[in-house]
């Protein structure tokens, strides 16, 4: 089953393993969302939505639905 | 020389700017776009060159229609704007990130600078670099550090600029040629081509030891938390808001005072004639309108630049956003729309951080419907005419009826915008994607730049137009048909005579007199029978006309147009004689109905030439003041009718 990084609980971290394609695809690349990338969800707004992620350091704020774009795998390499 | 200022958003790079330029800067057109070109100039060798601080993007592929901009003049040695050396700003605490543009701007082959900025978040975050390896793997670049907002950095960036960058021999990290501007496809090989040479690059020349930020993190459980994150949000717009009504009267009520004084004084130096008129009654005031706007915008800015600087600004896009997005607004639309509950000049000119150009335009075009302060001096006239004074259990009617309209404001105002996306169509979707910077303490350099640069693009930009509507409502208030104009100027000595009355007590019924028939006076009649199912007469036509110029303008139209009225009373105030205003049928003109149909008018309409010469420059066409002005006037004149004829 694919996981992605919208239902991912806060305070886990992930690694990209692909991005849906989309138009945001790119912008996600150019911020630095890449694949093996480790990504690290943070918190979440009220209402769940928007999330927080650090990546390398950094805190990336996404809505839901463009989390969703983000498959991830945890660490450890499985799904 | 021309030196292009580049990097990605929240690096440092207006700190940058400010650092280098100081306040030898002003901000100018990028053709076609509503992005702002900020221009400044530095000195190197006694000499002067111009730097340009291009907006903050993670990529020289343009990913929004204002960032266009950034690749046309870097790519196009033609364009306009085409730089001869490029200065890329990198966070030093995330630098693989930042080598995407730098490395993009490095292939192009201009002669380029690295700055890598905010040395100190690095060290906090136990991030290490080398910078003698970076440089071998880009050995055609200058390389510097920087920290730039304690100050640090300018001489060398200056110095690296003076000995002159180095040569470039063709040296590149990709060999492919850069890629066309709409080929996406091709864009995001590339991207991912070179994340991939970035990533030996930085596992070779940075090291980091990863360590949270916990003070931030901390902070961050506080301020986004469900409950206390909007309450803590909530006090500290009541603060501002208390600061912005306690403070800013005394500054503008001065101004007013000044400009008065200054045009009475004019008005007895200079010879009796229509360029004295000119220039005391429609330039000086004029100028006096652009001007009294200044200590609302300058305070606005003041606390908005110091929410953006400590980085909590970007917490309330993160929790509002949620809230906004059903309504086709953006966590970003938060500010601008609650500046406008102040005034709505630094409420449109704060929708600016909106990237999305819809949600921008959404929260444009309904910022106005926020009941402004101006609008108040016409909510409490009408309030007090027409509101009994009386309790409903523990509220008073005439404090339910007040916080009745602003809630309509509101209502209407995310009504419309919900519409509005409705309507709008776009290619693009909407996105947030908001990096979230960690809290620092506000610089009062920075603030005060901002400050400074919102306050001279409303003077110089919107009140030249703000001037020139002036000017043309003066004429038409002062000037109509010759002959009933001195009919009525006659007239009125007669009666001064008849009556008795002073010097000036004459001259205020003349100017009554003769505002009823200028050109306005003539406009209000004509519009009589359009306003009549509303409950309105021509006088309150005449009223509704003038205060295009300003709401507030309305107060003391009605108290010219009742001038004429009075039956020598001078003293009686002006609420009493519009409560005593009957029609030929024997009842109030000011009853229930009619005014709180005004009150509702008053609410919708786009009465305000200094907002649509804001929304003007904001949008660079005036398309959109045009459709605001004709959405604003329905609804003002439906609600209106609706209201009137529920009442009556």
């Amino acid at each position: 089953m694919k996981s992605f990084l919208s239902n991912i609980a806060d305070g886990t971290s992930v690694l990209v393993s692909h991005i849906e394609k989309s138009d945001l695809r790119v912008k996600l690349l150019e911020m630095g969302i890449t694949e093996g990338k480790l990504l690290k969800v943070l918190f979440r707004a009220p209402f769940g939505d928007p999330i927080a992620v650090n990546i390398d350091g950094y805190v990336l704020s996404l809505r839901k639905d463009e989390a969703q774009l983000i498959q991830v795998q945890s660490q450890d390499g499985n799904n | 020389m021309r030196i292009a200022l580049l990097g990605n958003p929240n690096t440092g790079k207006s700190s940058v700017f400010n650092l280098l330029t100081g306040l030898r800067q002003h901000v100018g057109n990028f053709p076609g776009v509503t992005v702002d070109k900020k221009v400044g100039s530095i000195f190197v060798n006694e000499e002067e060159h111009e730097l340009i601080d291009f907006p903050g993007t993670y990529s020289i592929y343009p990913r929004s229609k204002d960032e266009q901009v950034v690749y046309n003049n870097l790519v196009d040695p033609d364009s306009e704007n085409h730089p001869d050396v490029a200065v890329v700003i990198l966070d030093a605490s995330n630098i693989e990130r930042n080598l995407l543009l730098f490395s993009q701007v490095y292939d192009l082959q201009m002669p380029t600078l690295m700055v890598l900025n905010m040395t100190d978040l690095a060290s906090k975050r136990h991030v290490k670099y080398s910078i003698e390896k970076l440089n071998q793997h880009f050995p055609e670049a200058a390389i510097v550090e920087a920290n730039a907002r304690i100050k640090v950095g300018k001489e060398r960036i200056l110095e690296a600029i003076e000995k002159g960058l180095p040569e470039r021999n063709g040296h590149r990290l990709l060999e492919s040629e850069i890629c066309n501007l709409n080929d996406v496809q091709s864009q995001e090989k590339e991207t991912k081509v070179r994340f991939k040479k970035i990533k030996e690059i930085v596992s070779d020349s940075v090291s980091t030891k990863s360590e949270k930020d916990t003070f931030s993190r901390k902070l961050d459980r506080i301020l986004v938390h469900p409950v206390y994150g909007y309450l803590i949000f909530a006090a500290i717009l009541l603060l501002i808001f208390q600061f912005i009504y306690s403070f800013a009267s005394v500054p503008m009520d001065f101004i007013d005072g000044t400009f008065a004084v200054f045009s009475d004084w004019l008005t007895g130096i200079l010879p009796n004639g229509v360029f004295t008129d000119l220039l005391t009654q429609g330039i000086v005031p004029g100028i006096g309108g652009v001007v009294i706007f200044i200590p609302q915008i300058a305070l606005l800015f003041f606390f908005i630049a110091i929410l953006e600087e400590s980085g909590y600004l970007s917490r309330v896009v993160f929790i509002m956003d949620r809230l906004m997005r059903p309504l086709g607004l953006n966590g970003k639309s938060v500010v601008p729309l609650i500046s406008s509950v102040a005034c709505a000049i630094p409420g449109v000119m704060s929708a600016r951080t909106i990237a999305d150009w819809k949600e921008r335009m959404i929260t444009i075009m309904v910022a106005p419907l926020m009941s402004c302060s101006a609008r108040i001096p016409v909510y409490t006239l009408l309030i007090a005419l027409v509101i009994p004074d009386k309790s409903v259990g523990i509220m008073n009617l005439q404090g339910l009826v007040l916080f009745g309209l602003y809630a309509l404001g509101v209502i209407s105002a995310l009504l419309i915008a919900w519409i509005l996306k409705k309507l709008i169509k776009t290619k693009e979707k909407g996105f947030l994607l908001l990096e979230m910077p960690s809290y620092k303490i506000p610089r009062w350099g920075n603030i005060g730049i901002s400050v400074l640069e919102k306050v001279k693009i409303f003077v110089w930009d919107a009140g030249k137009i703000i001037i020139a509507i002036s000017i043309i409502l003066w004429a038409l208030a002062t000037y109509g048909p010759a002959d009933r104009m001195q009919k009525a100027s006659e007239e009125a000595v007669l009666i001064a005579q008849q009556k008795n009355l002073n010097e000036e007590e004459t001259a205020v019924l003349e100017a009554s007199m003769k505002l009823e028939q200028s050109y306005i006076g003539i406009m209000g009649k004509t519009i009589e029978p359009v306003i009549r199912p509303l409950g309105y007469d021509w006088k309150i036509g005449i009223s509704l006309i003038t205060s295009f110029a300003a709401r507030e303008v309305f107060v003391g139209s009605m108290a010219t147009i009742y001038a004429v009225q009075d039956d020598g009373n001078q003293n009686l105030p002006l609420i009493e004689q519009m409560r005593a205003e009957r029609r030929s049928d024997g009842s109030p003109v000011y009853s229930l109905a009619s005014g709180v149909s005004l009150m509702v008018f008053y609410v919708f309409a786009m009465q305000c030439m200094s907002t649509l010469a804001v929304v003007k420059r904001e949008t660079k066409s005036w398309k959109w003041p045009a459709i605001q002005i004709v959405y604003m006037g329905i609804l003002a004149y439906l609600g209106a009718w609706i209201t009137f004829s529920i009442l009556s």
